[in-house]
């Protein structure tokens, strides 16, 4: 028996049950009902094919085991996680790399998934090609869900050139005019005093927007992000930052040190959400008492 | 389970096909002209026979009242309206859909987004736009120029097919081979519901918890509701683009070529490929000064920061001269980028000089079968004695087999479907998929059980009644089914006199 029928016997078609990655988010959308038996998906590296810029592997593979396999062909996916998270734990949170300017969107990564639903069977949505439009896209619905429509099994992701160069910049300066005036930065934080660019690509490249970085004010730093951003995910809204959080400019995200409120949903969305539970997982057995809904980005 | 069953199970309300009547009240009529003006809803006479087909080579349906109109509120009116006489809707844009997406079955009301053609905000600092769904993709282009920022999917119909379409049909295009398709732009949609709710999903401002509806909605192929306002994202335009021609003695090194550059870590803006017919008729007919006696032509962009770019075309070159190209030109300046790209985005034109009909196909297979699948799709051709030519996105695989033909020619659309058929399985027994950018309309329908499971298509009948669960959006379009639109039952076969 192969790994993945394994861990589709293992989800099995009855009572709650919930599947464990490296538990780095694992409070994420609220706690997981004590009564659920937990399983985990396989893990390893199928497939690495850097010409096709592919990549086939168990949804319980470390995203560092993974990321490490890429960096020897030059490559990476368009994912991050804290320490121990695992592939599968990276696409059901489904929240973007700290530089999806440059690299693109977690929900871009999945080409393909073989995931068990909650009656137990394995189904296949996507596939293994780098385009593809052939009927609903369940994999962009499944990124971000939280486990609560199937369980990732085996995955087959996009990878992409790993940039030769990065290099971070800080100092005193209002970030906005950075996202003009710099081609594609990778990222650009600004904690209310300090701004931090990130540049990525080809080294003459960084080279020469880090000089011009240099020139409006901001300081060379390393290759690692100069600030530590806090551990939870916030919406930023309009007016000045609180003191301790950390904005992602150009995008909607705060970093802050307390969890978000569960955010407002439209009812016309919620009705939605509501069919899309019940059709997926009539008996709300799959992670139960995670809600995708409670995060607020 | 099989998605039709599901569809039972789970809603026992739906309405049978035979319910859906064919006669078109008098009362519908009139309510939809009271909510959108005379003037905004036609019924019979050229209305009738325009809006029954798409750009594609299927015969026309049967629409009931076409409706134009201009507001999210007139969309959610016509929608009420089609669920109070029990009749089912279709969105459509421009019409230029190749897989018979927009062929009304039933009846349908049919809601032409085309009057919806205004660009909302542009908010340069945020980098986005919102659009209505009528506006031409290329007018978007035209119109964020000089700005610095641009919106990236630019499928070959940008003049004419409009954003709301690209929505539906998660459209590509050359340069989404580095930029992503439609789906990776799409930051919001505005969508009047199936059950005429109006909802937004997304956020143009950035990324939403919760289910990702905005990404399940895009590629829906208006079987999910109407997009009545779209925030798509903008992309800065790059400070530096180079684009690149080079021409081969055998397809088979140009394919190799395309995946050595991939395989050599980079990833231009665009690869194109046209084969040696293709070249032949363009030259015919646009003359753009692509070698004559190559037997294949990539067409490559590199797009970003200059140093990035120049190293990347010393790269492609070396590594394209390392495969056996025969030569390679770098446009010198904008003008001949923009002859080299004249070629490519005309070519379909081109080729309709040639015959009068022709069934253009999309599959994508995996980058590194492109020689042994090109290969079996002259072969292919050779056999159902047919005329093939290529023109397609070879960076991400994704194939356009022609086949031209002359309607009129006794017999010839059986040899034409047949060898279509071939060409498709050929694409799935390399580890392909259906459809890359076309989507799977009416025409692809009956390949899905190829490709999925009985249990895989009960998924994504899943997805689809969550946003529609009586199947009033667009039916008989995308999964395949036990019923079939009535008066189009041969959807199988092309008609006589096929669109060009």
């Amino acid at each position: 028996m192969n790994a993945l029928e394994e861990f589709r016997q293992s989800v099995g078609p009855r009572g709650p049950v919930a599947v464990v990655g490296g538990r780095t988010r694992w409070q994420l959308g609220g706690s997981v009902d004590p009564q659920a038996r937990l399983v985990a998906a396989p893990q390893g590296i199928e497939a690495l094919d850097p010409s096709e810029m592919t990549v086939s592997l168990g949804a319980g593979t470390l995203l560092a085991a993974l990321d490490e396999a890429l960096a020897e062909h030059g490559q990476e996916v368009a994912l991050d996680g804290p320490p121990g998270a695992t592939v599968g734990g990276a696409l059901a949170v489904g929240h973007d790399s700290l530089r999806r300017r440059r690299i693109g969107s977690a929900r871009d990564v999945l080409l393909q998934a073989d995931y068990v639903d909650a009656q137990g069977e394995l189904i296949k949505a996507g596939g293994p090609t780098v385009k593809n439009v052939t009927g609903y896209d369940l994999c962009r619905l499944l990124v971000g869900s939280l486990g609560t429509l199937g369980f990732f099994g085996q995955v087959i992701l996009r990878t992409r050139p790993r940039p030769e160069a990065t290099r971070w910049l800080s100092g005193a300066a209002s970030p906005q005019r950075f996202l003009t005036e710099i081609y594609r930065p990778a990222t650009i934080l600004w904690d209310g005093q300090q701004t931090a660019v990130c540049l990525e690509g080809y080294q003459e490249d960084v080279e020469k927007q880090a000089m011009k970085l240099h020139s409006l004010g901001l300081e060379m730093s390393g290759p690692l992000c100069p600030m530590v951003l806090p551990p939870h995910r916030q919406r930023l809204t309009e007016g000045p930052l609180k003191s301790g959080t950390i904005a992602d400019v150009g995008s909607s995200v705060l970093y802050a040190p307390q969890p978000a409120e569960a955010p407002m949903i439209a009812p016309e969305v919620q009705r939605v959400v509501d069919r899309l539970r019940h059709q997926f997982d009539p008996e709300g057995r799959l992670n139960p008492g995670r809600n995708p809904q409670r995060m607020s980005t | 389970m099989c998605p039709t069953a599901t569809k039972v199970t789970h809603c026992g309300t739906i309405s049978s096909d035979q319910n859906r009547k064919n006669i078109v009240p008098d009362q519908l009529l009139d309510e939809l002209r009271e909510a959108l003006g005379v003037e905004s809803v036609s019924f019979g006479g050229a209305a009738q026979l325009l809006y029954s087909r798409d750009s594609s080579v299927f015969p026309g349906g049967q629409p009931g009242p076409v409706c134009f109109p201009e507001t999210t509120v007139q969309v959610a009116a016509c929608v009420q309206a089609a669920i109070k006489h029990d009749r089912s809707f279709v969105p459509r844009g421009a019409g230029t859909g190749l897989a018979g997406g927009a062929i009304p079955c039933d009846n349908p009301v049919m809601i032409v987004t085309t009057r919806m053609n205004k660009i909302l905000e542009v908010n340069a600092e945020k980098q986005f736009a919102w659009v209505e769904p009528g506006v031409i993709n290329l007018d978007l282009t035209n119109h964020l120029r000089g700005t610095g920022l641009h919106f990236a999917p630019d499928p070959s119909s940008q003049q004419s097919c409009t954003i709301g379409g690209n929505v539906a049909n998660n459209s590509g295009g050359p340069h989404c081979l580095a930029y992503g398709v439609t789906s990776a732009h799409i930051l919001a949609v505005e969508v009047v519901l199936p059950d005429a709710s109006v909802a937004i999903f997304g956020d143009p401002e950035g990324p939403t918890g919760g289910y990702d509806l905005r990404g399940a909605f895009v590629g829906g192929e208006g079987t999910l509701g109407v997009a009545t306002r779209v925030a798509v994202r903008l992309t800065p335009d790059p400070p530096a683009v180079r684009t690149m021609l080079l021409d081969f003695q055998d397809v088979g090194t140009a394919a190799d070529t395309v995946s050595a550059i991939i395989g050599a870590g980079i990833v231009p803006a665009a690869i194109e490929m046209m084969d040696q017919k293709v070249i032949e008729v363009v030259e015919k007919f646009i003359k753009v000064g692509y070698p004559q006696d190559a037997a294949a032509v990539l067409i490559i962009e590199v797009d970003g920061l200059a140093d990035g770019v120049e190293h990347e075309v010393e790269r492609i070159t070396e590594i394209a001269l390392a495969c056996g190209t025969r030569t390679v030109r770098v446009a010198a300046d904008e003008e001949e980028r923009a002859r080299i790209w004249k070629g490519r985005k005309n070519a379909f034109g081109a080729i309709a000089q040639v015959k009068p009909g022709y069934y253009l196909h999309d599959t994508v297979i995996p980058r590194t079968k492109l020689t042994e699948v090109i290969n079996k799709v002259y072969e292919t051709a050779e056999r159902y004695d047919l005329l093939v030519m290529n023109v397609f996105h070879a960076g991400d695989g994704n194939l356009h087999p022609l086949l031209i033909f002359d309607p009129q020619e006794e017999g010839i659309m059986d040899r034409v479907l047949a060898a279509g058929e071939e060409i498709v399985q050929t694409s799935l027994d390399a580890g392909g998929v259906l459809s890359g950018e076309h989507g799977i309309g009416l025409e692809k329908r009956r390949f899905m059980d190829r490709l999925f499971s009985e249990n895989d298509l009960a998924a994504q009948a899943k997805l689809r009644h969550s946003f529609d669960p009586d199947e009033r959006a667009n039916p008989h379009k995308v999964l395949p089914s036990g019923s079939s639109c009535a008066e189009i039952n041969h959807m199988d076969k092309p008609p006589e006199g096929t669109w060009v």
